[in-house]
């Protein structure tokens, strides 16, 4: 019995026929209390709920959307609308947090300074009240709705949003939209010759050059070639007439709402910060060797940077980049608290209508816990592209 | 060996001539630092105008237009610059919510407490370090939450039935020692079927049971102190509250997890792999919510918990998934050599864990979990979104005051807020950047 109990073997397989016990049970007694609570509630569990009418209207839609659809199409339309924010944001992100970035590392003291000042500044600023600050103060003092503030000819800015050209598309655009992956398979057809003949000849094609106007040219040619299918529609503003009639003309051009704007530029700022300490620190980590051997091999600043060393630091960069783009995509929740119709905000929305709490609280954390499990596969790809392949 | 007449040969060294005027001074140093290169310059023109652009008005505001006294409205009314009589009318809500003003004397002994606690805590010089963190740990929770709720909290037991015992602190009292008793005689049976001491282990259980117990009875005395109820609390008070709550919960649960990931047993890894990425895998926000309308559910009849303990549980395990992730990072950091130089001392688990790889790992994570603390913080102003009022939320409610809105109330506010927060955060970054050169210099 001793030399049994004293067995670590036996010990650990104990040890877990308990913990699972502990933890069944623990799991049990919430599936029953839930269950008890929500009989006492009178809700139905399950997913039934999805099929009835919503009811309430959704200020930001990609898809058709109505009052009277489904709950299920207005968490779809929640879910669209918190993928376009975190993608454009983390486009965003990613192009200032790299010249940030990279400008801390710049030689002139002023630029240096700035960018250090940008991120230690609003790095230790609750996103949340940076939110507030461009929803509530800013893009809330912005001209009323009969008046605008024009930022380019044909982009003006007011309290309902900024109102853009919308481009209309006609017939024969799956043309151009064909040439754009046509011209990506050219390029890389491109950098695969122009590699080619690098090792052959030692010469070096001007890849970068071909590939850009292949991407540009492709689907323009398309564009004249299929005549011109895509037009442009201006929002039409109405400076004179009645006075409920001035303002932005409704259904024309492209309305972004001030939620989308206030929300973009809060986490666009916020998580560039953290982007450019990231590149800062992968640029540095590059030994100062491979420097300084590129300025003998007699290759200036810039291309040092572009061919020498920020393919190196890529590898360092790579993994907490991901993280970061994560962080973005959660952080778009902040939504709710300007009424950005997010998934969150529209299942804030829906549980309150319906009670339906489990349902909903597992239908956001199954679309964050599968957005992060894609992201990690899809960088874990990069990641394995970039990193060092070791003899 | 002669050389030629007409040849010059110095026999004295040359005055030592000043360096060229455009390599020193402040010109030489604009030169190399602002103006190396015509490109470089325009950078600098470009940046200090947009400087200027941008301090300018900002100092206008906050500064020079700023308004510093006055009564009500009226006196920001008109202004063009910050209302700061705003907040310094505001300030105690902003610290202390609508905790009762006769009471809030006791959250300012919490807050001396918390830096007489704090400070020679994060000195790394100062000694009694041991102390210091049992005071921490072990003190000023409790002296916190009775100071805070005012304590008196009514233990009836519910296990025992009531026809034997009516509910009572007595029928708690019994209860407990019951289960304490059972916990100690377990240990005992263990020892005596496995013929092996585990003074350790049962001497460890009675101190943990024993420390339970005297906490029960601090926290269920009636010290005379009215009790405020914690809806009334907000401001500051809060933010502190969840912050540190949260870290001082999640701590011994991230080590647990930490610790169970690293796990050779295949169960307990996958249950505290699980759990430490699902938490790290959803927003905060939506934890808060499931903390506030599904842990209601998950309770049986009659339990229930109020709207900032149920913030609570969720900020502590969110915050545990995080810290288990960064005490796993120094976990791995300790070479293999250090647990096996503890295998081969024959030092068992949690022996080995406790005097030979936490210590060390927990001291190459403070970075780390300093930098937690600080997202923790930031995330604290979140609670807004379930109806509690912390720094943040007392600050927004408060800009919608009728008795003090303007249009620069708002504005006013966030700024205050901004500079409170970045001030609490910035201090925190730089303390962990000290400890992290500090711990490198130590390693060298």
């Amino acid at each position: 019995m001793a030399s049994l109990l004293n067995n670590p073997t036996v010990r650990g397989i104990a040890f877990q026929i308990v913990f699972v016990l502990v933890l069944g049970w623990l799991v049990w007694d919430i599936i029953d209390n839930t269950a008890r609570n929500l009989q006492k509630a009178n809700i139905a569990a399950g997913y039934g709920f999805l099929d009835r009418t919503a009811g309430f209207g959704i200020i930001q839609r990609m898809i058709d959307y109505t009052e009277a659809s489904s709950y299920g199409r207005a968490l779809l339309v929640g879910l669209l609308n918190t993928l376009v924010v975190a993608g454009l944001g983390i486009v965003f992100a990613t192009i200032l947090g790299f010249i940030v970035g990279v400008a801390r590392l710049s030689s002139n003291w002023l630029i240096s300074r700035t960018a250090t000042a940008f991120v230690e500044i609003l790095r230790n600023i609750p996103l949340l009240l940076q939110l507030f600050f461009w929803y509530f103060v800013v893009l809330r003092n912005l001209p009323g709705m009969r008046e605008r503030m024009t930022l380019i000819h044909g982009i003006d800015l007011n309290i309902g949003g900024l109102h853009v050209p919308r481009l209309v598309p006609g017939e024969g655009l799956w043309l151009v939209a064909a040439a754009i992956p046509a011209a990506i398979a050219a390029t890389a057809f491109v950098t695969n010759w122009g590699h080619e003949r690098q090792d052959r000849t030692g010469d070096r094609p001007p890849i970068g050059t071909i590939n850009l106007a292949l991407i540009i040219g492709l689907p323009v040619v398309a564009f004249f070639i299929a005549g011109r299918p895509l037009g442009v529609d201006f929002p039409v503003f109405n400076e004179t007439g009645p006075l409920l009639r001035r303002g932005f003309q409704a259904g024309t051009g492209l309305t972004i709402i001030p939620e989308f704007i206030g929300l973009l530029l809060a986490l666009s700022l916020y998580t560039a910060t953290y982007i450019a300490e990231v590149v800062r620190s992968g640029i540095q980590a590059v030994s100062k060797g491979q420097t300084e051997a590129a300025h003998s091999l007699g290759l200036r600043a810039g291309p040092t940077l572009r061919l020498v060393v920020l393919p190196q630091a890529m590898r360092i960069i790579i993994p907490p980049l991901t993280n970061q783009y994560l962080n973005l995509t959660k952080n778009s929740s902040l939504a709710v608290a300007i009424a950005y119709p997010d998934l969150v905000a529209v299942g804030g929305t829906v549980l309150n209508q319906t009670g339906q709490a489990v349902e909903i609280v597992s239908i956001w954390m199954l679309f964050y816990l599968g957005l992060s499990v894609l992201t990690s596969a899809v960088m874990g790809y990069f990641n394995k592209r970039a990193a060092l392949i070791e003899r | 060996m002669n050389a030629p007449a007409n040849s010059f040969v110095r026999n004295a060294l040359i005055e030592p001539q000043a360096a060229p005027r455009n390599t020193v001074g402040i010109t030489g140093w604009m030169r190399q630092n602002l103006f190396s290169s015509p490109l470089n310059g325009v950078m600098t023109v470009l940046i200090l105008a947009f400087i200027v652009w941008m301090v300018t008005p900002f100092i206008r505001f906050t500064l020079v237009n700023a308004v510093w006294e006055g009564a009500d409205r009226s006196a920001c009314a008109t202004a063009t610059g910050a209302c700061w009589a705003y907040v310094k009318a505001y300030l105690p809500q902003f610290v202390y919510g609508r905790y009762p003003a006769a009471e809030r004397w006791r959250v300012d002994i919490v807050f001396l407490l918390l830096v007489v606690g704090l400070v020679p805590m994060l000195i790394p010089r100062v000694p009694y370090k041991r102390l210091n963190a049992l005071f921490l740990i072990g003190v000023f929770p409790i002296v916190a939450f009775i100071l805070l709720t005012g304590g008196h909290v009514r233990l009836a037991g519910n296990l025992i039935p009531s026809s034997l015992m009516a509910p009572s602190p007595l029928r708690f009292a019994v209860q407990y020692a019951i289960i304490a008793a059972l916990i100690i005689g377990g240990l005992a049976l263990f020892a005596k079927l496995a013929e092996r001491p585990v003074k350790g282990s049962g001497t460890t259980a009675s101190i943990i049971l024993g420390y339970i117990a005297v906490v029960l009875f601090l926290v269920s005395l009636d010290f005379g102190l009215v009790p405020v109820e914690t809806a009334n609390w907000g401001g500051l008070l809060v933010t502190l509250v969840v912050a540190i709550t949260g870290m001082v919960a999640a701590l011994p649960l991230g080590i647990l997890l930490a610790l169970g990931r690293r796990s050779n047993m295949p169960v307990v890894k996958l249950a505290s792999t699980i759990f430490i990425e699902v938490w790290r895998g959803v927003p905060l926000i939506t934890v808060l919510f499931m903390a506030s309308v599904m842990l209601p559910l998950f309770l049986p009849d009659g339990v229930t918990f109020d709207k900032l303990l149920r913030a609570l549980i969720g900020v502590a395990l969110f915050q545990a998934a995080y810290m288990a992730e960064t005490i796993r990072g120094g976990l791995q950091a300790i070479p293999r050599g250090q647990y096996e130089g503890a295998m081969a001392l024959g030092l068992g688990y949690w022996q080995m864990m406790r005097q030979i790889v936490l210590p060390q790992a927990l001291r190459i994570s403070i970075p780390g979990i300093v930098g937690s603390f600080i997202s923790l913080f930031k995330d604290t102003t979140l609670v807004i979104i379930i109806g509690l009022y912390d720094f943040l939320g007392q600050i927004q409610a408060s800009a919608n005051d009728a008795k003090w809105a303007s249009p620069v109330t708002g504005l006013t506010g966030y700024i205050f807020a901004a500079m409170v927060f970045w001030a609490f955060c910035f201090a925190m970054s730089r303390y962990a950047a000290f400890t992290e050169r500090r711990l490198d210099r130590g390693r060298r």
